[in-house]
């Protein structure tokens, strides 16, 4: 029970039970400061190789 | 000493004055006529639409900016645009109405050598029943496209959580027409509404529900997109029904909303069903359309049609007899942006019309489509701003054509949608796309470079997007280093 708590209202057979549902875990992830310094400057990377790209 | 008129001063307009006034300096005459007075960063509305920001955080006025630029500003819109010159005039221009600085009502024939289209979209809530007329929104929903709507947005939202501190209360958000663009703003709405209303207590008492014409959760009017996640290749559609389903958000799709009343939407699906939809509080974006600029030959005949496509928006470069979406392909769309018939005329941002969709055409059986249009404001707006503003730059130096190009299947284009502000509690989906318009034949299966289309959703979004707002109100004001922010 504990375990999915986090999917506590989704229904069986709705159309949110056909999906995935980011674990705890997951979310704590999404605002953890430290976690999200190195994705800051990954998303940066990313972003700027494609500005790089598709300037013509 | 050669004259570019741009018309229009939004995202891709006031890129293109500002780096060719930059470029060509004192020698070349750049004139803006926009029917604003103020500069919007668009993407800020949602804030500004949850009380998060002011119009005041998000505008700013174009005069002192131009003025500052040498950039002749005319506070006007335009009318008609007269490619071969008239009867009394032997060259090109286009007549302009003054909407501000004390001429107003006032027209006036504007000469150009290089001509500009970026006038954006006609907010078309007068193609829906009940949601608007000529004149603008109507009063049974709110928007956010503007700032002045945004802020209406927020009064409004503000009312309903109000009232959700006793009594349960419905929010529909998404798209007013079968018909419609922008369905990423309508997505950071809801989830910025979700975010607020979690935030001042009232969360349990707000049931909030997803209305669109996508027919597909993540289809966004670019037919979705797939990213590189897990060891897997996943659609779009997977994160955002995981997105909705996790923050409790409902959501109807395929929906072609046909009539607004007070407290209800109307709407017809892709199988041909109707429903009713009651909300105490809906934002819903309308349909866009061409602002309705005329054209007329050195004889005065009507050409519009040969310059507008049937939706008002101006022809370029692209192949608008692609037919059926089996036939589509990359090369349909435009590159240079150059109206085929008037070489020195373009159009950029929402302004050109684009070859077909991007999303798949479909209908109801009743023959209703309902099919997303494609998105082209922000970065890929910016960037085709830049692309015109150098090939001119080149043609009035003695290029024989457009030496730039903004293609939209060739270009990728970064989209940060917010899902909520805070400096430390704020979320946003960082995404990556690339190219825009899917190139099948360059990347079978996905028609996009898996390792160029990204996605993610996180605390460092949020920190991403208000980089933006701060970086590109800068860049716009013409503040110290402009130049070196990227569009």
């Amino acid at each position: 029970m504990a375990a999915t708590k986090h999917m506590n209202h989704i229904q069986p057979y709705s159309a949110q039970s056909g999906t995935m549902i980011p674990t705890p875990f997951r979310k704590f992830l999404r605002t953890c400061v430290l976690w999200q310094i190195i994705r800051f400057i990954a998303i940066n990377i990313k972003m700027t190789i494609l500005i790089l790209k598709s300037h013509h | 000493m050669a004259r570019i008129v741009v018309m229009g001063g939004g995202v891709s307009g006031h890129t293109s004055a500002t780096f060719l006034k930059k470029w060509l300096g004192s020698s070349h005459e750049v004139i803006v006529v926009t029917p604003n007075s103020l500069w919007n960063w668009i993407p800020s509305n949602i804030w500004v639409g949850v009380g998060q920001m002011t119009k005041k955080d998000v505008t700013f006025a174009l005069a002192d900016v131009y003025k500052k630029a040498g950039i002749d500003y005319r506070q006007a819109k335009a009318i008609s645009i007269h490619p071969e010159g008239d009867k009394e005039l032997d060259k090109n221009f286009i007549t302009i109405e003054y909407t501000g600085q004390g001429k107003e009502g006032s027209t006036e024939k504007v000469e150009y050598d290089y001509l500009i289209n970026a006038t954006g979209p006609k907010l078309n809530f007068a193609a829906t029943e009940g949601f608007g007329d000529a004149n603008g929104i109507g009063k049974h929903t709110v928007s956010v496209c503007t700032a002045d709507h945004a802020e209406h947005a927020a009064a409004e939202l503000k009312k309903v959580f109000e009232k959700a501190k006793t009594k349960k209360q419905k929010i529909l958000v998404g798209t007013g027409h079968g018909m419609c663009t922008c369905q990423g703003a309508a997505f950071e709405y809801i989830f910025n509404i979700e975010h607020e209303a979690k935030r001042v207590g009232v969360r349990d008492n707000v049931d909030i529900k997803w209305i669109s014409n996508e027919s597909f959760l993540g289809d966004f009017g670019m037919g979705g997109m797939h990213l590189n996640v897990g060891g897997y290749t996943a659609s779009s559609k997977i994160f955002a029904e995981s997105l909705y389903s996790e923050r409790k958000l409902d959501w109807i799709v395929g929906a072609h909303v046909n009539k607004i009343e007070k407290g209800k939407a109307h709407y017809e699906l892709l199988d041909g069903t109707t429903g009713v939809e009651e909300f105490d509080f809906a934002m819903l974006i309308p349909p866009f359309a061409g602002v309705g600029l005329k054209a007329f030959d050195k004889k005065g005949e009507d050409i519009t049609a040969k310059i507008f496509a049937p939706n008002g928006f101006m022809k370029v470069d692209a192949n608008y007899n692609a037919g059926a979406y089996e036939n589509w392909s990359a090369s349909d769309w435009p590159r240079k942006l150059q109206n085929p018939d008037y070489g020195n005329m373009f159009a950029v941002g929402i302004a050109f019309a684009p070859p077909h969709t991007i999303s798949k055409p479909m209908s109801s059986p009743n023959g209703t489509s309902i099919t997303p249009t494609p998105p082209r404001t922000g970065m890929p707006s910016a960037m085709m701003g830049k692309a015109v503003a150098q090939s001119i730059v080149d043609m009035i130096n003695g290029a024989s054509e457009p030496t730039h190009t903004a293609c939209m299947s060739e270009m990728g284009a970064a989209c940060v949608a917010s899902a909520g502000k805070g400096l430390f509690t704020g979320t946003a989906a960082a995404m990556t796309v690339y190219p825009v318009v899917p190139d099948f034949e360059k990347y079978p299966g996905t028609g996009r470079d898996i390792n160029g289309t990204t996605g993610e959703i996180g605390l460092a979004g949020h920190w991403i997007k208000y980089l933006l707002h701060v970086g590109f109100l800068w860049k716009a004001k013409l503040r110290p280093g402009w130049t070196l922010i990227p569009e």
